[in-house]
C-alpha cells in the first residue's frame, strides 16, 4: 500500500495537465472530491498523530496544500493524493519534532474509504443525507438550531430573524457563526454520537 | 493564525453574505480575505459547502396545507392518485424523510398564454413554452422556472418567503410584482414593483443583488449585470401579458426573433440590410402577417412565404 501511495505522490502524471484552474472550478473540486473525505482524514490523523489538540491545524496545512497543487491541474484521483499528502506532511512533522509516530502509513482498508461510490441507489443516498442533516442539525444547541432552520430552511433575512426571536444582530450573527463551523464539522469531520461509520 | 481562528473569520464572512445586506464593496473586501491565503480559501470553501448542503432539509418540512386552486385552462400534469398517496404518507409521518414530491406542473405551448392563480392568491402568469413548477410548502413557498418566461405577481408573507428559482439563480420575493426569463443558460430578472433579492449560485464568486424598480439582471455563462430601465421600457416588454408585442426602436433581426418565441411560422431575415432596419408598432402576438404587411409597405422590401416560414429580403 506504502509504495503504491508514494508512486501515486511523486507521479507527476497524477495530475492534468492544464495548468491554471480557475479559483471557482479548484473551490467546486474541493468540495466535491476533498471534503467528503474529511471524516476518513480525521480518523487517520487522530491515529496517527498523538497530540490530538495539533489535529485541526494539521488538517488546514493538508487542505493548503491539496489545494495549491490543484492550483496547477486537478489531481486525477483525489483520495490517494489526499492520503499522500498527509503521509508525507505527518513524515516532515516528525522529523522536525523528532518523536515517533505510532504507525504513518495510511491503510486505507482499514479506514474504510470505498474506492467507488455506493452504485446506483441514488435514492438511499438521498436519504441517508437527509438522515444525516437532520443529525446535525439536532447536535445544535438549541437557539443556535432555531436561528440557523430560520435563515437556512425558510431562508429568512437576519434583519426578519431579529425580528421573530427578538433577539439582536450581534447574537443572529454569532449563533450562524458557531451553527456554521458546528455543521461543517458534523457534515465533513465528525461521526455524529452513536453513528457507526460508513 | 491557528485552523480554528481562521474558521471563525470564515464563518463570519460566510453569515454575513447569507443573511445581511450585502454590497460590492462587501464583496470586494471578501475577495480581498480569500487572496490573501489559501488558509482563508479553504475554510471559506469547506463552511460554504456545509451550509449549501445543509439546504437540503428545506425539502424535509412537512407537506403543504395550502393546496393550489385550478385557474382556468392550465395544464396539470400530476394525477389525482399520486396527490392522494401523498397526503395518505404525509398523515402518516409528519416529517416524510423520503422526499415527496408536492410539485405542481404548469406548462403552456408555443404561442400559449396562461394564468395561475396560487392558493395564497399569488399569480403567476406564464408566457409562450414555458414550464413552472410549483412547490408550496409550509416554510417556504418555491417555484422552479424550467424554460420560458413568466410574470409573477406575489402575495408578500414574511413567515413564508417566496422564492423563484432559475438554473442555479435564485429570486427571492420581498413584496412584489416581476418577471423571470429563462432561455437556456441565459437568465433574465426584471423588477417592476417592491424589491427582490437576486442570488447568485454558491460558489460563482457572484455576488447577491436587491433590485429596486425598473433595474434588470441578466445572468449568461460569464456574466452577471444589473441595468436600469424606464418603467415605460420595462412595460412595453411585458405587453405580452395583454397578447401583444410593442416594438419601439426594434431591429427587424430582433422583431423576427421575438415573433418566432411564440409562432411556428418563423420569420426569416433575408439579408443584413433589411434586418437593421429599425420599426415602432404594437402587433397582436400571433397575427405575423399583419407585420409583414406593414414590413413590405413601409420599407419596399420582399416577403415570401414557403416551407412554413416567410423569408424578408430586399
Amino acid at each position: 500500500m506504502s509504495e503504491h501511495l508514494d508512486h501515486q505522490f511523486e507521479g507527476a502524471d497524477l495530475r492534468h495537465g492544464n495548468a491554471g484552474m480557475s479559483a471557482a472550478e479548484v473551490d467546486r473540486w474541493f468540495a466535491r472530491e476533498i471534503l467528503p473525505l474529511e471524516q476518513a482524514l480525521m480518523q487517520y490523523l487522530q491515529h496517527n498523530w498523538r497530540n490530538r489538540g495539533d489535529v485541526t491545524d494539521l488538517r488546514q496545512d493538508i487542505y493548503i496544500q491539496v489545494y495549491q497543487a490543484a492550483q496547477a491541474g486537478l489531481p486525477d484521483r483525489p483520495k490517494q493524493f489526499l492520503f499522500a499528502t498527509a503521509r508525507n506532511l505527518l513524515i516532515n512533522r516528525v522529523r522536525h519534532a523528532q518523536v515517533v509516530p505510532i504507525d504513518p502509513v495510511p491503510d486505507l482498508e482499514a479506514l474504510n474509504i470505498a474506492d467507488d461510490e455506493p452504485g446506483a441507489d441514488r435514492a438511499l443516498i438521498a436519504r441517508e443525507e437527509l438522515r444525516r442533516l437532520q443529525a446535525a442539525l439536532d447536535h445544535l444547541p438549541p437557539r443556535c438550531r432555531e436561528v440557523v432552520v430560520l435563515a437556512r430552511i425558510e431562508g429568512c433575512s437576519g434583519r426578519e430573524i431579529t425580528q421573530r426571536l427578538g433577539i439582536s444582530e450581534a447574537t443572529v450573527s454569532e449563533h450562524l457563526n458557531k451553527g456554521m463551523r458546528i455543521l461543517a464539522n458534523i457534515l465533513y469531520g465528525e461521526l455524529p454520537s452513536g453513528e457507526k461509520s460508513p | 493564525m491557528s485552523a480554528i481562528e481562521i474558521e471563525a473569520q470564515a464563518a463570519d464572512w460566510l453569515q454575513r453574505r447569507h443573511v445581511w445586506s450585502w454590497t460590492h464593496e462587501d464583496q470586494e473586501k471578501l475577495d480581498a480575505w480569500l487572496g490573501e491565503n489559501i488558509a482563508h480559501r479553504v475554510a471559506y470553501v469547506r463552511l460554504e459547502a456545509a451550509w449549501g448542503r445543509a439546504e437540503t432539509l428545506a425539502d424535509m418540512r412537512p407537506a403543504s396545507r395550502r393546496l393550489p386552486q385550478l385557474a382556468s385552462g392550465f395544464i396539470f400534469l400530476r394525477s389525482v392518485a399520486a396527490t392522494l398517496l401523498a397526503v395518505a404518507l404525509v398523515i402518516g409521518a409528519i416529517y416524510v424523510l423520503s422526499p415527496v414530491s408536492r410539485e405542481q406542473t404548469f406548462a403552456t405551448a408555443l404561442g400559449g398564454r396562461e394564468t395561475v392563480i396560487l392558493a395564497d392568491d399569488s399569480r403567476i402568469e406564464l408566457n409562450t413554452d414555458t414550464v413552472v413548477r410549483a412547490d408550496m410548502g409550509l416554510a417556504r413557498r418555491s417555484v422552479v422556472l424550467d424554460k420560458g418566461e413568466a410574470y409573477f405577481q406575489i402575495k408578500h408573507d414574511a413567515d413564508h418567503p417566496f422564492e423563484v428559482k432559475a438554473g442555479n439563480y435564485r429570486v427571492i420575493d420581498l413584496g412584489t410584482k416581476f418577471v423571470v426569463r429563462r432561455d437556456g443558460d441565459r437568465i433574465e430578472v426584471a423588477l417592476v414593483e417592491g424589491s427582490a433579492r437576486v442570488d447568485a449560485p454558491e460558489g460563482s464568486g457572484r455576488r447577491s443583488v436587491t433590485l429596486a424598480p425598473g433595474e434588470i439582471a441578466v445572468a449568461t455563462a460569464n456574466d452577471f449585470a444589473i441595468s436600469k430601465r424606464l418603467p415605460q421600457a420595462l412595460a412595453t416588454e411585458l405587453g405580452w401579458r395583454r397578447g401583444m408585442l410593442i416594438f419601439k426602436h426594434t431591429t427587424l433581426a430582433e422583431a423576427a426573433n421575438t415573433f418566432n418565441r411564440y409562432n411556428r411560422r418563423k420569420l426569416v431575415v433575408g439579408d443584413a440590410a433589411v434586418a437593421k432596419l429599425t420599426i415602432n408598432g404594437t402587433f397582436r402576438i400571433d397575427d405575423v402577417d399583419a407585420f409583414t404587411r406593414l414590413v413590405r409597405e413601409v420599407f419596399d422590401v420582399n416577403v415570401k412565404s414557403a416551407d412554413g416560414n416567410i423569408t424578408i429580403s430586399k
